[in-house]
């Protein structure tokens, strides 16, 4: 072997394009692998979108659906619920709806919903994933004489109001979340088409 | 950065052998200069092998090991998983590609000798993995649930029951759990293919390279490189690594090429690794007009199938796998290589060749009348050139080939006088010339002409 | 580089001979042309296999949106033409006929298409659709038979289109009667070549079924291959570059 012929810079060249080139490849050969772990056609077409039809529910009623295996609640709320709303702002967390991800631009209002009577909320507490109850003032309920309704997370005491908004000082960090939806009709709604896009 | 990696180095070295086992395995490894084309498919087994682990971990996530469901899971990947066809498409190539190595990997061994000793352990553990390998592939191949991984799977089992005294019934019931291949069958077979015999594969390949890195390999010369040393590093070897990294890695883009060309453009290659009848699913109550094994398996299910009884028929198929097991205490003769052993020498290796890739095709086809007798005579071709690599091993006066002669064509005949039938005489008769020819060439030749003489082999590998 | 020619040629060599595996009938196969690029071709074979053999057979691995997807059908369009009033589009083409009733009526259940090309092959199917002919044996409950299935279970679907084929016979030398081809008696709605023509539509469609992923499999396999190619030419350089060391 002659060490003196070798082009020491055309072999660090070779190798370093050979490592950089099988390295992308290496990347392209992951891609398939990583992808894989997405949620499959079957798993999409089970959360596919669900039409809910709202047309008989009562004031202060509310329906459960399961949507992408969660489930979403839908409620009626009256006008004296909606004008509550509005009295509540210094016990809450986020009252004017900030944080971005908890809901659509179209549900960043005051009472989180497109028509201010129908809210559609999932029935997810944000602490840690327990499903929290409906909880009216006239239930029976050791929430204090002035509970103006709304939910309680029975795992670790979460509270929240007719809007999905989050008190201060429970775990939850977050407001609930409002999924996408859009109105077909008068009484029909439909869960995971925003609004304007269908 | 360059102090800090140092250090790292250091540190570990001081708790675990890495640089000890980068030079023993890689930069101080010495492998003979001379290697060719045939030498790139030990690291490509290697490649496959991970291939097909990783692929397989990732099929695992997503099929359903339950006779109601399996078949339904294979589509499921091929359509409704994100690239799971990709991911199915080079499992099920890989399988193929993996004993498309091994093949060429082992007949590189037949060619340059490398089994002979001191090689012995490496021959044996790769034969381990060959058998294993052939478990995992028939495993395997029951998954999908097709009706040729149903058929496959009941024909297979069916020649446990072979053995005599009624062990046979017993053990094939055992090995499916049920009185038919069935969902209890899928459920074992799936276990032990996707975490039993990769366990022993991983473990046998780990012993089969270090037991050739223990004795060096051998070359196309067949020549030890290491009885010539300066400095006590053989003067035909270079360092594995940077040498023969680099020229592997060639091998692996080559190989990846041809790979790559089959799993995107033709995956069931027309039938060959992929069966059509695979696409319906299992059913117990009707068998398919043609069942074939897969084609890596036909040469060994040709030879099964030639032999008019169930118990010789498995067991010339079992001996035709021990044959290649015994190899290196069959074939003693001192000359490795084929390059300096005797013309007939080289025609018994083609012939060999020959006869096993014919096989391999005949086992794919329908037993017809004209295909069994002739899958019935390369058998017996097949097992004459173990015997006839043995009686080439020493040299040996007229008189001993001679009386081979007259024993072999013995046998040969009292074979055909007992499997006689009146309906086909012409076909045995006229076909019977193929063996008898083979045996007087190959036992006549050495007897009375100078074919058999090997020629002189070197003191260093042949370069340039 | 003369190996890898050799590979080539052989892999080439192995890919075409193993059709002779694939399962073969009586009569000679006709060759479909499957061309699963023509688009238009696709969408009237799906139009076909929705209205004529959805009824009876499934397809019960292939979903209605990947298929709209793929096919370039809009979803309103799917949901009006080809598709059932109330099931959505994610869904299995699935039929609602049980395997009892299918057993009952037809002797067999009528086995599930997603996969049929990939066991049968184009050509078959094609040949198939074209190959029903009446046969008046007493045995036969819908009166048709077919030249590449004997005694075929499932009755002639799209005679309307096709019309009425009847049976030529010819003898042997040693007197033995066969079908030597079969003759059109009564016209369908289609013309001759405008059947012929709708039945390669449903074979494309069926083979496109079989594996929906197989134009996307063609379409980056080309990538990969360049790639590859490349990168083996770049390890050949670094490959020649160290072995100068050796004299």
């Amino acid at each position: 072997m002659s060490e003196k012929d070798v082009d020491l810079r055309r072999r660090r060249f070779l190798t370093s394009s050979v490592s950089v080139v099988g390295g992308v490849g290496a990347a392209f050969t992951a891609v398939p692998f990583v992808a894989s772990w997405q949620p499959s056609e079957r798993a999409k077409a089970i959360g596919a979108p669900v039409e809910v039809e709202f047309g008989k529910l009562e004031k202060g009623q509310m329906l459960r659906v399961k949507w992408r295996g969660k489930p979403v609640w839908v409620l009626r709320r009256g006008a004296e619920a909606l004008s509550g709303l509005t009295q509540l702002d210094d016990l809450l967390r986020d009252p004017g709806s900030d944080v971005a991800a908890q809901q659509p631009g179209y549900a960043q209002n005051g009472h989180r919903s497109i028509r201010p009577e129908i809210l559609v909320l999932v029935g997810i507490c944000t602490h840690l994933g327990c499903s929290p109850q409906y909880i009216k003032t006239t239930d029976p309920h050791a929430l204090g004489d002035d509970w103006p309704g709304g939910f309680f997370c029975p795992c670790h005491g979460s509270k929240f109001d007719l809007a999905g908004r989050v008190y201060k000082s429970v775990p939850a960090p977050t407001n609930l979340v409002v999924p996408p939806h859009s109105f077909l009709s008068d009484t029909r709604i439909v869960i995971g088409v925003d609004q304007g896009a269908a | 950065m360059k102090n800090i990696l140092v250090c790292l180095l250091d540190w570990v070295d001081a708790r675990f052998p890495l640089t000890k086992l980068w030079n023993e395995h890689l930069a101080k490894y010495y492998a003979p200069k001379n290697f060719n084309f045939w030498y790139f498919f030990g690291s490509l087994a290697l490649m496959v092998l991970v291939l097909q682990l990783l692929t397989g971990i990732w099929l695992t996530m997503h099929y359903k090991p339950d006779a109601e469901r399996a078949f339904a899971s294979v589509e499921y990947i091929m359509r409704d998983v994100d690239w799971g066809w990709l991911i199915r498409y080079l499992h099920s190539t890989g399988a193929s590609a993996f004993f498309v190595v091994v093949y060429l990997h082992m007949f590189r061994g037949l060619l340059y000798g490398s089994f002979k000793k001191p090689r012995e352990l490496i021959w044996l553990f790769g034969m381990l993995i060959y058998m294993t390998l052939m478990a995992e592939a028939f495993m395997g191949y029951l998954l999908p649930w097709g009706q040729m991984s149903f058929w496959g799977a009941q024909v297979i089992i069916s020649l446990f029951g072979a053995l005599p005294f009624g062990i046979g019934e017993a053990l094939s019931l055992w090995i499916r759990g049920d009185y038919v291949v069935s969902d209890a069958t899928l459920n074992r077979f799936f276990s032990l293919h996707v975490i039993a015999l990769p366990l022993v594969l991983v473990g046998l390949v780990a012993a089969h390279v270090m037991a050739l890195h223990e004795v060096g390999s051998n070359n196309p010369d067949g020549v030890e490189i290491k009885k010539v040393k300066a400095d006590g590093i053989p003067k035909d070897g270079i360092p594995f690594h940077p040498y023969y990294t680099v020229k592997d890695i060639m091998g692996v883009a080559a190989f990846l090429f041809f790979f790559a060309f089959v799993v995107f453009f033709v995956p069931e290659m027309g039938g060959w690794f992929l069966e059509h009848a695979n696409f319906v699913p299992a059913n117990p109550l009707k068998t398919p007009e043609h069942i074939a094994p897969v084609w890596y398996f036909t040469p060994f299910y040709a030879i099964l199938r030639a032999i008019p009884d169930k118990l010789t028929g498995v067991a010339a198929m079992g001996g035709s796998i021990a044959c290649l097991f015994l190899l290196p205490w069959i074939d003693r003769h001192p000359v490795k290589s084929i390059r300096f052993r005797s013309p007939l020498f080289f025609w018994l290796i083609t012939i060999f060749t020959l006869c096993f890739v014919i096989l391999g095709f005949l086992g794919t086809q329908p037993a017809t009348i004209l295909y069994s007798e002739m899958g019935f005579r390369l058998a017996e071709l097949y097992f004459a050139f173990f015997l006839i690599l043995s009686i080439y091993s020493n040299e040996r006066s007229p008189a001993v080939y001679v009386t081979w002669l007259v024993v072999l064509v013995g046998a040969i005949l009292a074979i055909d006088f007992l499997r006689f039938d009146p309906a086909k005489s012409a076909l045995i008769m006229g076909s019977a010339l193929l063996p008898l020819t083979y045996l007087a060439v190959f036992l006549l030749g050495p007897a009375f002409t100078r074919l058999n003489e090997s020629r002189p082999v070197p003191e260093r590998v042949v370069w340039k | 580089m003369k190996n890898f020619l050799g590979i080539t040629c052989l892999m080439l060599l192995l890919g075409g001979s193993g059709s002779v595996l694939a399962s073969g009938g009586g009569a000679a196969l006709q060759s479909a042309h499957v061309d699963l690029s023509d688009t238009a071709s696709l969408q009237r074979g799906a139009k076909l296999f929705v209205n004529y053999c959805l009824s009876c057979h499934s397809a019960h691995f292939m979903r209605y949106n990947r298929m709209a997807r793929d096919l370039g059908i809009d979803e309103k369009l799917l949901q009006k033409h080809l598709m059932f009033a109330g099931e959505k589009s994610g869904e299995l083409m699935k039929v609602a006929m049980s395997t009892e009733d299918g057993e009952r009526w037809f002797g067999v259940a009528p086995p599930d298409l997603s996969v049929i090309a990939r066991s049968r092959g184009a050509d078959w199917l094609y040949t198939y659709f074209l190959s029903f002919y009446e046969d008046t044996n007493p045995s036969r409950p819908f009166g048709v038979n077919n030249l590449v299935f004997k005694d075929v279970g499932m009755p002639h679907v799209l005679w309307k289109l096709q019309g009425r084929q009847v049976p030529v016979y010819a003898e042997d030398s040693h007197g033995k009667k066969h079908i030597e081809r079969l003759e059109l008696k009564e016209p369908g709605t289609l013309s001759a070549d405008g059947y012929r023509r709708a039945v390669r539509d449903l074979t494309n469609f069926l083979v496109y079924v079989g594996e929906p992923a197989k134009l996307v499999r063609y379409g980056i396999g080309f990538w990969v291959l360049l790639f590859l190619a490349g990168f083996f030419l770049l390890t050949r350089l670094l490959y020649r570059e160290y072995w100068k060391d050796l004299h």
